[in-house]
């Protein structure tokens, strides 16, 4: 899958959770899922369950605690779809 | 000093209607929220009847945002929610998105248990291995104080957030503990209510327990009846009331709406001993109730214009009309009605469903009929008068009314409202 084509759709995951929308207007690999999109952080599990139906993978807890920015969940995704 | 403590705002999702207008015109006629319901008879209860408000989805979405709504299963949330925010907007009162929460304002907003439908989904998922797929959302939706958490986050009230839990006892008893404190002064105002959850895991065990009718599943409308000799059972019910309560200054002062002024009350246990158990009341305690409510609120038995009573459908109606007599001991008994004809038995929320019925009633000059007792039961018609007892909504002004609730476990609690 296409850089581009997980950050779309990693937008569109985190999307409904951002509490601070004018994060979204600058989405790249350096957003920060909480101090930039202010996503709350309980529900920082809720973006992670809608990841893995969206990728149909599975990421395990300590993938989950590196996962701080969008650059951070590009790199999980495309490491677990690969190995899968 | 004792602060007076009165009604500015109230909010109600029942059964037969949603939203206070067409509450008070739902009650007036008599209407019926009694309807059958599939999934009970898929589940083959013996009762396939109960009293469940119906709340589009659209409605909902005007309430919750859409990040709320996601992964929404609970249907006491859903109802506490839109009768508490209604309720604070009927009472003139903002909705601000400050910084700071406002100190002066709280909640106490009951239920008997929330989430049933949430924690059932968390059941499954966790029997089966996958609890990390639960998600946030089912510690807040399942824990009892996620309706007055929610509330408390709408509003943004800093004062006390809490939930109260006594079966059916539970909103009449929120409004006692809402006026304490506001009467000692230690609010200004607090929202009280209590919401309960729809649905076959709530109600079931009530139909185990065989107190609900089961002759009615093919006349839903006809099935709750208080008072009447063919009374086989209550009909289970949810939804939420919901009452804005306010230091009588601070309402003047903000030019609020008064419904009615809260003399007062009182709250007690038969303790389950002298005939009372976990599911019948000791008939001592209740008249200790109503007694002391009475003596507390400074008024006369003979004050009393009306009784809403508890009067659930079931035979024990006229233990409860001999008890309110043995209690008030007067010899002209006030005018009696129950909601629960037309509402069936809301477990928590009957309460404060009721409450907002009650002040309703104070408010617009008139007492609600009681349907389906056309057959009264004899019992009742030895104590009391039958013009005690309309059958049609009749126009009155009423002064003093009393709100009895009382609940498994063998509580009690009586509220005396007063026109203001």
């Amino acid at each position: 899958m296409k850089e581009k084509e997980i950050l779309d759709s990693l937008k569109k995951i985190v999307t409904p959770y951002t509490q601070r929308k004018e994060g979204l207007e600058n989405f790249n690999e350096e957003t920060d899922f909480i101090k930039d999109l202010e996503v709350n952080s309980a529900n920082l599990v809720d973006v992670i369950l809608d990841v893995e139906d969206e990728f149909d993978i599975e990421i395990d807890n300590d993938s989950m605690s590196g996962m701080l920015t969008v650059g951070d969940a590009r790199n999980i995704i495309q490491r677990k779809l690969a190995s899968a | 000093m004792k602060k007076r403590v009165v009604v500015t705002g109230m909010g109600v999702v029942a059964p037969n209607a949603i939203g206070l207008a067409n509450f008070e015109d739902a009650i007036c006629k008599g209407e019926s929220g009694i309807s059958f319901q599939d999934e009970l008879e898929k589940l083959k209860f013996s009762c396939q009847i109960a009293g469940k408000p119906e709340v589009s989805d659209e409605k909902i979405a005007e309430y919750f945002t859409p990040l709320e709504l996601r992964g929404l299963n609970s249907s006491g949330i859903v109802y506490g929610v839109i009768a508490g925010t209604d309720a604070w907007k009927d009472a003139g009162l903002e909705i601000e998105n400050n910084e700071e929460p406002d100190w002066d304002s709280g909640i106490i907003f009951g239920t008997g248990i929330l989430g049933v439908d949430k924690f059932r989904e968390a059941i499954h998922l966790i029997d089966a291995g996958k609890t990390r797929r639960l998600g946030s959302t089912s510690v807040m939706q399942t824990m009892a104080s996620g309706i007055s958490a929610y509330l408390g986050g709408k509003l943004g009230c800093g004062n006390q957030v809490t939930t109260n839990s006594s079966a059916c006892t539970t909103g009449t008893e929120a409004v006692l503990m809402g006026f304490e404190r506001i009467a000692t002064g230690k609010a200004k105002r607090i929202l009280v209510g209590s919401c309960s959850d729809s649905g076959p895991y709530v109600w079931g065990g009530f139909d185990a327990m065989r107190i609900l009718p089961s002759k009615y599943n093919a006349d839903p409308s006809k099935a709750s009846r208080p008072m009447s000799e063919s009374a086989t059972g209550f009909v289970p019910g949810s939804g939420a009331g919901a009452l804005v309560l306010e230091d009588y200054e601070s309402a003047k002062a903000r030019g609020a709406k008064i419904y009615a002024e809260v003399l007062g009350g009182a709250v007690n246990s038969g303790g389950q001993r002298g005939g009372g158990s976990m599911t019948a009341a000791n008939s001592k305690a209740v008249i200790k109730c109503i007694e002391y409510a009475i003596q507390f609120s400074r008024v006369s038995a003979e004050e009393i214009d009306v009784i809403n009573g508890h009067l659930t459908a079931t035979t024990k109606d006229a233990l409860e009309i001999e008890n309110w007599k043995k209690a008030l001991r007067s010899k002209d008994f006030p005018y009696i009605n129950s909601l629960k004809g037309m509402t069936g038995h809301c477990l928590a929320a009957s309460g404060s469903i009721e409450c907002v019925a009650s002040v309703l009633q104070i408010d617009k000059n008139f007492i609600f009929g009681n349907i389906n007792c056309e057959d009264l039961n004899p019992e009742i018609s030895n104590l009391v008068s039958e013009e005690k007892i309309p059958r049609k909504t009749i126009e009155k002004q009423i002064t003093i009314l009393a709100k009895a609730s009382f609940g498994f476990g063998d509580v009690n609690a009586v509220v005396i409202f007063k026109k203001i």
